[in-house]
């Protein structure tokens, strides 16, 4: 190991314990377990800037924090599904014992054998670990590829396209009293007929000129091209909207970094 | 065998779920099949575990490049799989939620996995500055339009946005950067969102029927297995 | 017309130290710009200094500002506060530690405003992380501040299940099918809350929250489309346009990102401010976010400059 890296190893670890102390003391006051709680804090603000250190460039304290919580995301969701789901779910219906073991209340049925299919399926679906019995897991993948292909072919048959078509019909003159009327009360007021009624005429023409853009069956020239040529502009402008919102959404992830960082690790701030 | 039950089992199921729509008689099969994929869902949860420690034990085994943060994300995985199996810690005991405040899962929760993947998308928000600097160019008109739409929502979606332009009268209101943002998120953002849905919902709707009918197997992997 | 106000408060160090980063920011990005102009590079390690100033100095010396609640979030709030006491209303918190400071906000905001009237709030989630989030939440705001609340009878945590659609799909018509106990092993059946919900059609209102999938999508797509149940939502700013398609018929309402976040805080402590005293996380947000903002604002219009400089010199030679 280099020297260098020998220095900012030893650096890294002094201010941890030096962190810990000062957090520790802080909380001496307000917490009967301080010491632990003053650990608990200061790793994860070493956890918080290990991973923002990848921004000056990638090292060992980076890939440490990667690396953990890989292992602890995946064991995280293999306990939580096996508490709620299969004790929660699976065992009620297939063991009295069971059920008193992990203290759940027994679901007694006269077809709760079928319930052991799952359980078939699931160890099927294990042996993909194994390079010759692997094929086994094609089994319970049909099932899940067929539940997700009908659940969805008819959810989005209905949500996605027949209530969107429906929703795109909406009215192209928005509380018509008359031309006099229209032209007396004109103005660009937000809240206006006549904002309200371009509203309407940019949802009902710029979804018939976005669906028209992606209509590659057919050659984009004439009047086809020139819908097609709005619905690319539609298109832009509401991925700039995506942009924006995604450039709010993010900045807000790192308010929250470094909220904790000023608020529960250094204190600056209430 | 190896690839005509798998085929049927597809039919079969998308059938179920598909005509138990229309036809309510055939719920009580649809939802027991929910609760079949829940079950089956949780063994991939295991899977997944089970394929990280073989990558990572093997990785160990091998000598092979960074071997020595496999002990990390192995040791993590443990510790954390021990911490909510065994619920260690846990005041409410057997039957208390798994998260129960208190509990070393929730602790572990809380004060590693919580810190390590918000920081992973904080960082974010530094590279989205950085493309907006370097690669966010208006260099025709279709990149201009875009450029301008996330101008009028990032300004609009700040108070500092309707200062700059509260000196606009009602009767111009719409000129106001709030509302002219709240305008193109009303109209030309859902026209367009709408288009892509449709256009999303005909392509799931077809895949879907080629799943169901056999006639997409890609899911079914390599023909010679 | 939307109003909105810049606090001026008393001169103070905060002040001082408001001023000063500004002066930072402003002359950072000047130096940005004549860079640029002299077709040199900018390190990105710079932007992303200026992006950390840019989100820190707002933390450290608060900017506050005030918000009005836009109609999509209105609608949200006046459903809430327009149905009865004793109405039962869900909340689904679908979403891990990377979207929880923008959705966290609002979902609490929604806990303490259902609280607040009286309704029967049912907690769940379909994310394994959201249990963990939900049960800090319902320790900090749930029992933490409303103590007279009672587990089964106000409030339940029904907790998470594995499955994503599939849970949806059948707790449209049994609840007790996919949930027979809480998340603390109570049958349902020994709650009153659930003494007249057996599927999902009984509710008054649903609201999801969260950002991924399954999500908001997914609560439309298999439950709000199939029963006759109001629905609203709060999402994570990059999710909330696509949702717009199902505003106003699928979603009678929206809350995207901390601003939607702030909105909604905003319209509650106007009508309930002694809730202000409990935090405003969103609207604390909002100062950070304008100035950051501001910063990405700046980054593309001088990078565009220094773009069409470079592309003029070039057709000059």
């Amino acid at each position: 190991m280099r020297r260098s890296t020998i220095i900012v190893m030893a650096a890294v670890f002094g201010l941890f314990i030096l962190s810990w102390i000062l957090r520790s003391t802080s909380l001496a006051s307000v917490q009967e377990h301080y010491l632990i709680g003053g650990l608990k804090v200061t790793f994860s603000a070493f956890l918080t800037l290990a991973i923002l250190s990848f921004l000056y460039k990638d090292n060992p304290f980076y890939k440490f924090a990667e690396h953990l919580f890989v292992g602890i995301s995946a064991a995280f969701w293999m306990s939580m599904g096996f508490w709620t789901t299969i004790v929660g779910n699976l065992i009620p219906r297939l063991s009295r014992s069971l059920s008193e073991f992990f203290q759940v209340p027994y679901q007694p049925g006269s077809y709760n054998f079928v319930y052991f299919i799952p359980v078939i399926l699931g160890i099927m679906l294990l042996m993909r670990l194994s390079s010759k019995y692997g094929w086994f897991a094609r089994w319970p993948l049909a099932f899940i590829v067929g539940t997700f292909a009908g659940l969805n072919f008819v959810r989005y048959l209905r949500s996605d396209f027949v209530e969107q078509v429906s929703a795109t019909f909406v009215p192209l003159l928005v509380g018509w009293q008359g031309v006099g009327h229209f032209v007396s009360n004109f103005s660009l007021s937000a809240s206006g007929q006549f904002v309200a009624i371009v509203g309407n005429w940019v949802i009902f023409l710029g979804v018939i000129c976005g669906i028209i853009y992606f209509f590659f069956s057919k050659e984009h020239k004439g009047a086809f091209g020139a819908a097609s040529r709005v619905g690319i502009w539609i298109l832009m402008i509401t991925f700039g909207a995506s942009f924006g919102y995604t450039v709010m959404g993010r900045i807000s992830l790192l308010v929250g970094r470094i909220t904790f960082l000023f608020r529960d690790w250094l204190n600056l701030i209430s | 065998m190896k690839r005509q039950v798998p085929l049927i089992i597809t039919f079969l199921i998308g059938m179920i779920m598909i005509f138990s729509f229309f036809i309510p008689p055939l719920e009580g099969l649809e939802q027991t099949c929910s609760l079949f994929f829940d079950v089956i869902a949780v063994f991939a949860f295991f899977l997944g575990g089970g394929n990280l420690m073989r990558i990572h034990i093997n990785k160990l085994r091998r000598r092979k490049k960074d071997w020595g943060f496999s002990i990390v994300t192995l040791g993590g995985f443990i510790i954390m799989l021990a911490a909510g199996l065994l619920k260690i810690g846990n005041p409410g005991g057997i039957a208390a939620s798994p998260t129960t405040e208190g509990a070393l899962l929730q602790e572990i929760f809380t004060y590693v996995f919580l810190p390590l993947q918000s920081t992973m998308y904080a960082l974010l928000a530094f590279f989205v500055a950085s493309a907006s600097y370097r690669a966010f160019r208006a260099k025709n008109r279709e990149a201009t339009i875009l450029l301008i739409a996330a101008f009028v929502i990032l300004l609009g979606r700040t108070p500092f946005g309707m200062m700059l332009t509260a000196w606009i009268p009602e009767s111009f209101s719409v000129l106001q950067v709030p509302n002219m943002a709240i305008w193109i998120m009303n109209s030309p953002n859902l026209a367009g969102q709408r288009a892509i849905m449709i256009g999303i919902g005909l392509g799931v709707i077809s895949m879907s029927l080629r799943l169901i009918l056999g006639i997409e197997r890609t899911y079914l992997g390599d023909e010679s297995a | 017309m939307l109003d909105t106000a810049f606090s001026i408060p008393l001169v103070a160090l905060s002040d001082i130290g408001r001023v000063i980063s500004l002066l930072v920011i402003g002359g950072g990005l000047l130096w940005i710009l004549i860079r640029s102009l002299r077709a040199k590079e900018v390190d990105r390690r710079i932007v992303f200094l200026f992006i950390f100033i840019a989100v820190a100095a707002p933390i450290l010396f608060p900017i506050t500002f005030q918000e009005r609640a836009t109609l999509i979030v209105k609608r949200v709030f006046d459903k809430v506060e327009s149905s009865p006491a004793g109405s039962k209303v869900l909340l689904a918190f679908d979403f891990d530690p990377a979207m929880a400071p923008e959705v966290q906000p609002m979902a609490d905001a929604f806990s303490r405003h259902c609280l607040e009237k009286g309704h029967k709030v049912i907690f769940m989630t379909l994310w394994a992380t959201g249990q963990a989030l939900l049960t800090q939440s319902l320790e900090r705001v749930v029992r933490g501040e409303y103590p007279d609340k009672l587990d089964g009878v106000d409030y339940i945590n029904l907790g998470f299940k594995a499955g994503n659609e599939n849970v949806l799909n059948i707790i449209v018509t049994d609840f007790r099918m996919m949930f027979p106990t809480d998340v603390n092993g109570v049958p349902l059946d020994s709650t009153s809350i659930f003494d007249d919900v057996k599927s999902c059609k009984d509710l008054d209102l649903i609201i999801a929250i969260g950002g991924g999938k399954p999500g908001v999508k997914e609560w439309v797509l298999y439950i709000g489309d199939r029963v006759n149940v109001p629905m609203a939502a709060g999402v994570a700013a990059v999710v909330a346009p696509q949702l717009y398609p199902y505003y106003p018929k699928q979603l009678l309402g929206l809350l995207g990102g901390v601003k939607g976040a702030a909105e909604y805080e905003s319209e509650l402590v106007k009508w309930y401010p002694h809730l202000k005293e409990r935090g405003t996380p969103g609207l604390r947000m909002m100062g950070p976010q304008t100035l950051a903002h501001m910063v990405v604002m700046a980054f593309i219009v001088i990078g565009n400059i220094s773009y069409f400089i470079s592309r003029r010199r070039e057709r000059i030679q």
